[in-house]
């Protein structure tokens, strides 16, 4: 208990002096997810609409395929991610190994079904309601696909934000892809795995919070400005 | 729009298929030019299938449709109002205006016309309101304006008063009668016989998927030719 009580106050003495180092890490953790939520989202957006509206020989088999893409555990994509980039690696001449690149890389492999998955669905239902209207007037796939994801635009936000959800916590894959090096690859999951390791659980707490926070507050914005926008009553 | 008449519309020995069972046809039948022209007949008779066969909408697994151009040509001069209207999510301005965006006009000349038709329609004052909101009258006057945007030569509704009240079902009659006045080729289903009596040029009643009986209304309704019709009109069960 009062561990909690004072991790609470290190947040709040961390954020209110502006540590440098608190600073430096949730910016990096930030700019590494929401990289890596923008590139998802504009994979797996359309893909999730594409898979709505196209008929095609094997679309269920991609579907279950995506399903059971968005419960690969993190660490195994980290794995194997390692493996693509590590020096020996077919992509090792990039040196990407333990950058913010590498975790980015990550990041999208870990997103992109799950973005994906949940835009199908969405799009899917709203598919079904507009199917003979937009049949009827002639629509080009095209015309349909960007139809569906301007009126289903909401339902896609909320896709992409619970890709950031999952990707702001994310430990594992970033770990092993990026290896927690100060300064360069340390975000506040990997920094918050480290500072309990070593005991500092107050500290560990604090950057927790900062964490929650971060998360709440990147979700509040991102509605708000959704919805100040007047046809977003939906 | 295209300007060259499509029709008529002949249709030929046309069957539509699901999963091995006819449900409708062999149908041979003839559209012409002029005319309101009511689909009647009981529930699950296959008016929707037929409205929906007519608009191109339904594979045809034999016979054939043949309007006078060819079909890209003659699609694009037709329209559908379905029995439930389908609201896109967007305003109701947005909802009338799409047909034209999707078909190359710019945004504020598409606007100002779709408010044109909101105005025809009796919607002038519901413009910027979400289309959900709507009452079901004012969603299927939507629907309406949305169909007629394009001026199309001819269009197809599929039971649009099933759900609406009396004077709602007024309302939308009114706005066929209109519609028909200026030129639009009229194809309307209807299980109402009293809606029916109202609109009908002449009257197809289908049952079972096929047409039984197609003629003049003022014909069809004093001598029916065919005892489900002669049900049908008395307002008995026709199953
Ligand atoms: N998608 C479908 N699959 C199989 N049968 C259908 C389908 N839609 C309609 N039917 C059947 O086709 C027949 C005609 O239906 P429909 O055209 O909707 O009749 P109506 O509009 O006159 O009520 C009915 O027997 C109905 O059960
Ligand atoms: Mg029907």
């Amino acid at each position: 208990m009062n561990e909690i009580v004072e991790g609470l106050l290190k947040a709040g003495q961390l954020i209110l002096s502006l540590d440098a180092d608190l600073i430096e890490i949730s910016l990096r953790s930030l700019r590494v997810t929401l990289t890596a939520v923008l590139i998802s989202s504009v994979i797996g957006l359309p893909l999730g609409c594409w898979l709505a509206v196209r008929r095609f020989r094997f679309r269920r088999f991609v579907i279950a395929t995506l399903n059971a893409l968005m419960g690969l555990p993190p660490v195994v994509v980290g794995l194997i991610v390692y493996i693509l980039l590590s020096r020996s690696g077919p992509f090792g001449v990039f040196g990407l190994l333990f950058t913010p690149t590498a975790m980015i890389i990550a990041q999208v492999i870990i997103l992109t079904p799950l973005i994906a998955s949940i835009s199908h669905q969405a799009i899917r239902d709203l598919w079904a309601e507009y199917h003979d209207l937009l049949i009827s007037l002639n629509t080009t796939r095209r015309q349909r696909i960007a139809t569906l994801l301007w009126d289903g635009r909401r339902a896609l936000l909320t896709a992409a934000l619970a890709g950031f959800g999952r990707g702001i916590g994310e430990v594992g894959a970033i770990m092993i892809v990026g290896g927690n090096i100060d300064h360069a690859t340390r975000v506040l999951t990997t920094a918050i795995s480290l500072e309990t390791g070593k005991g500092n659980f107050a500290l560990a707490l604090a950057l927790g919070f900062v964490l929650i926070g971060l998360a709440v507050a990147v979700n509040l914005i991102i509605h708000s400005l959704s919805r100040t926008e007047r046809s977003g009553r939906w | 729009m295209v300007d060259l008449p499509i029709l008529p519309l002949t249709v030929t020995d046309a069957v539509v298929r699901r999963r091995g069972k006819v449900l409708v046809g062999p149908i041979s039948a003839e559209l012409e030019t002029d005319g309101l022209t009511i689909v009647m007949g009981p529930n699950g008779a296959g008016k929707t299938t037929l409205l929906r066969l007519l608009h191109g909408m339904e594979r045809v697994s034999k016979g054939q449709l043949t309007w006078r151009v060819p079909e890209p040509a003659a699609r694009a001069a037709q329209a559908f109002v379905f029995q439930t209207p389908i609201l896109m999510r967007r305003s109701a301005l947005d909802n009338v205006a799409y047909p034209l965006l999707v078909h190359g006009v710019a945004k504020t000349e598409a606007r100002a016309r779709a408010a044109g038709w909101l105005e025809k329609v009796g919607l002038a004052d519901s413009g910027s309101k979400p289309a959900h909101v709507l009452s079901g009258g004012e969603r299927q006057k939507m629907a309406l304006a949305r169909a007629l945007i394009r001026e199309p030569q001819i269009v197809f509704l599929d039971e649009p008063c099933a759900n609406l009240d009396g004077r709602a079902t007024r309302e939308f009659e009114d706005l066929l009668a209109e519609t028909r006045a200026e030129g639009t080729r009229i194809v309307m289903a209807t299980h109402d016989i009293g809606q029916a009596r109202r609109l009908a040029e002449d009257v197809w009643f289908i049952h079972h998927g096929r047409i039984h009986e197609a003629a003049p209304a003022e014909a069809f309704f004093a001598t029916p030719q065919t005892p489900e019709a002669r049900a049908f009109i008395q307002g008995d069960i026709v199953e």
